[in-house]
């Protein structure tokens, strides 16, 4: 059909967290499996709500903060000890001890920075288009409202009967999101 | 059984809702035109800056001879002032990672700004160790890169552990502030009247749409940052203390140098934070935001890092005396009745007896009274790093290297100078950005509601 492939999914706008989170769980006890929840702040238990898993975050950190506390010593023992070994006062050309701090400034700096990609590049932003942003009133969930998405993909989507249950949840209105 | 101990002060004062909170912190970067008060700081800034330009185009075609600076003081202001500094931004940073683990939500309304305080800061004090090298052109042998020398940066020296903490520390500061932005870019897009505006912001805002998911990850990113800030800010004074205290110099080669700079970075940091609140406050009217409640605490944190230091001064001349070593001894005397003797009283005026004034509520309730406690803790830390630079190089072991340093003009116009940069700098960010994070006001609404619905 042309118009449904056209129609990217529904978004629902409540007026506070509380219904919101109440929708969220009632959609997905439903079998909803393609939404989404776009709020202005972090909402706690919302995640859970939707059923999301974890974000794979702490790991990829962990994996950046190791890598560069081990590039860190390597390029220390290796400049100090085996590419241009100087001998000070008879101190022990891999001086540990005194490469701590370098190796430990390296592994906050490439944890750090793989915590702000992997958090960018997992969300897929920068991303400039989105069909959400058609909607006039998807403005607002940057600021005071809390929208609730269905995707048209969604097996049980259906454009009337799941407009009907997400306003029977308390939506205060329901728009279309074209593609 | 003793009384209940009073209520603190509430971190929001108003009864706001999502819309009016948003209105009010983006209306101040959106609304036309710029305020009179602005205009005036914005001017003294971008004079001061012209006259730091001044300062640093002769030293580049002069070289550093124009500076007080000679052996054996060799450091002088610029060093001095590097660290002084950098002490000032760990107090952002201390309110946006520490406290951020330590669940204080009240950080949540000066956070944004103590962060902006933090790259301006760290931005004002890299200038200083990088006119220092005398050749600012050659600032890149600093770094490790294949070189037709084949020559490494020695790595068992702090001054090289230095150019590490340094430059991480900046670079977490900025991309820590930036994430902290995105969805607060996010709300100005979506707000802003201008063509303008909504492009410039759109391109920051990198397609933010508030998806829960996307929310999810950045929660767990913002606190794996703040986890990895806090050790961060605890190592990066850490290592500025090692410039000194790795080395033998009487005065210098001491253990509590660690911990006493950390404690007068957050103690001066806090004092700079203060000093930037009061006006804000006032000047755009946010007391309902940042509250009594907000100075207060601060006030507290002023005081505890203040005896912290207070007891670095004390355990420097229990140490010269317990050591029985003459050189150290001969640097306490020195430091009490030298030539730099007034230098020392001015510190343990500054960070030791007028801060003590904070113990009485009236002067933590009274927001002159604070902010003037706040500018004395200042000078005295300016003072504090010019007796740890000055007072152990201008006397060493061996009279025969004695010395004494008097800064010139060109010292004193690189050092308000850089207040120039740093003002410039802070009142674009305070035109262009929301000061007061958006988004995390929303949250601390919602978490006092529910508080309210449980009571």
């Amino acid at each position: 059909m042309k118009t449904s492939s056209r129609l990217w999914g529904l978004v629902a706008e409540f007026e506070s967290p509380t219904t919101l989170l109440v929708a969220a769980h009632r959609v997905r006890e439903a079998g909803y499996r393609r939404i989404d929840a776009h709020v202005p702040f972090a909402i706690e238990g919302l995640p859970e709500a939707l059923g999301f898993g974890r974000t794979g975050i702490p790991f990829l950190v962990l994996c950046g903060a190791l890598l560069g506390a081990a590039g860190g010593y390597f390029m220390e023992w290796y400049g100090m000890a085996i590419w241009y070994p100087l001998n000070v006062g008879g101190r022990p050309l891999n001086s540990w001890p005194l490469f701590i701090p370098i190796t430990f400034e390296l592994a906050v700096l490439v944890g750090g920075l793989t915590a702000v990609a992997g958090m960018l590049l997992l969300n897929r932003l920068p991303m400039p288009y989105h069909p959400l942003f058609n909607v006039p009133r998807f403005a607002r969930a940057t600021q005071d409202r809390f929208f609730l998405a269905v995707e048209a993909t969604d097996a049980r989507f259906d454009r009337r009967a799941t407009a009907e249950f997400l306003r029977d949840l308390g939506a205060s209105e329901v728009s279309e999101v074209a593609r | 059984m003793t009384p209940e101990p009073a209520a603190p002060p509430p971190v929001l004062l108003t009864r706001h809702t999502y819309t009016s909170i948003t209105n009010k912190i983006a209306g101040i970067v959106l609304r036309e035109g710029t305020g009179r008060v602005w205009l005036l700081a914005f001017g003294i800034g971008l004079a001061l800056f012209g006259m730091l330009g001044v300062a640093i185009t002769v030293l580049l075609y002069a070289g550093i001879g124009i500076w007080g600076v000679n052996i054996p003081v060799a450091w002088g202001f610029a060093i001095t002032n590097f660290v002084w500094w950098i002490g000032i931004g760990h107090a952002g940073t201390l309110i946006s990672a520490i406290l951020h683990l330590l669940r204080q939500s009240w950080r949540q309304s000066i956070n944004r700004f103590a962060e902006a305080m933090t790259i301006f800061a760290v931005m004002c004090a890299g200038l200083f160790p990088l006119l220092h090298l005398g050749r600012p052109q050659f600032f890149y042998w600093l770094l490790p890169y294949p070189n037709t020398m084949s020559l490494w940066p020695q790595f068992r020296s702090p001054l090289v552990w230095d150019v590490f903490a340094v430059s991480t520390y900046f670079t977490i500061s900025l991309v820590f502030w930036y994430v902290g932005l995105i969805p607060d870019l996010a709300t100005l897009r979506d707000r802003s009247q201008s063509r303008i505006g909504r492009a410039v912001y759109g391109v920051f805002a990198l397609g933010w749409r508030g998806s829960a998911r996307h929310w999810q990850r950045y929660e767990m990113a913002y606190l794996l940052l703040a986890g990895l800030a806090t050790p961060l800010v605890i190592s990066v004074h850490t290592v500025v203390s090692f410039d000194f205290a790795v080395a033998q110099l009487p005065g210098w080669h001491s253990t509590v140098f660690p911990p006493y700079f950390v404690a007068g970075a957050i103690y001066s940091g806090f004092a700079m934070v203060v000093v930037l609140t009061i006006p804000l406050r006032a000047a755009y009217g946010l007391q309902d935001i940042i509250t009594e409640r907000h100075l207060q605490n601060m006030a507290k944190i002023m005081l505890a890092t203040g005896l912290v230091v207070t007891y670095g001064y004390a355990l420097e001349a229990f140490m010269a005396w317990y050591s029985d070593n003459p050189y150290e001894r001969y640097v306490q005397w020195n430091r009490l009745l030298g030539p730099y003797g007034w230098a020392y009283w001015v510190t343990l005026l500054c960070n030791v007896g007028i801060p003590q004034l904070l113990w009485l509520q009236r002067v933590r309730r009274s927001a002159a009274g604070l902010f003037l406690v706040s500018c004395v803790v200042l000078v005295g830390m300016w003072f504090e790093r010019f007796v740890i630079v000055v007072e152990s190089l201008h006397r060493d072991f061996l009279p025969s290297s004695w010395g004494t340093y008097w800064p010139t003009k060109w010292d004193f116009m690189t050092f308000f100078g850089t207040f120039g940069l740093f003002l410039t700098f802070f009142m674009l960010f305070v035109r262009f950005v929301p000061m007061i994070s958006i988004s995390e006001m929303r949250l601390l609404l919602e978490e006092k509601e529910e508080e309210q619905a449980v009571s």
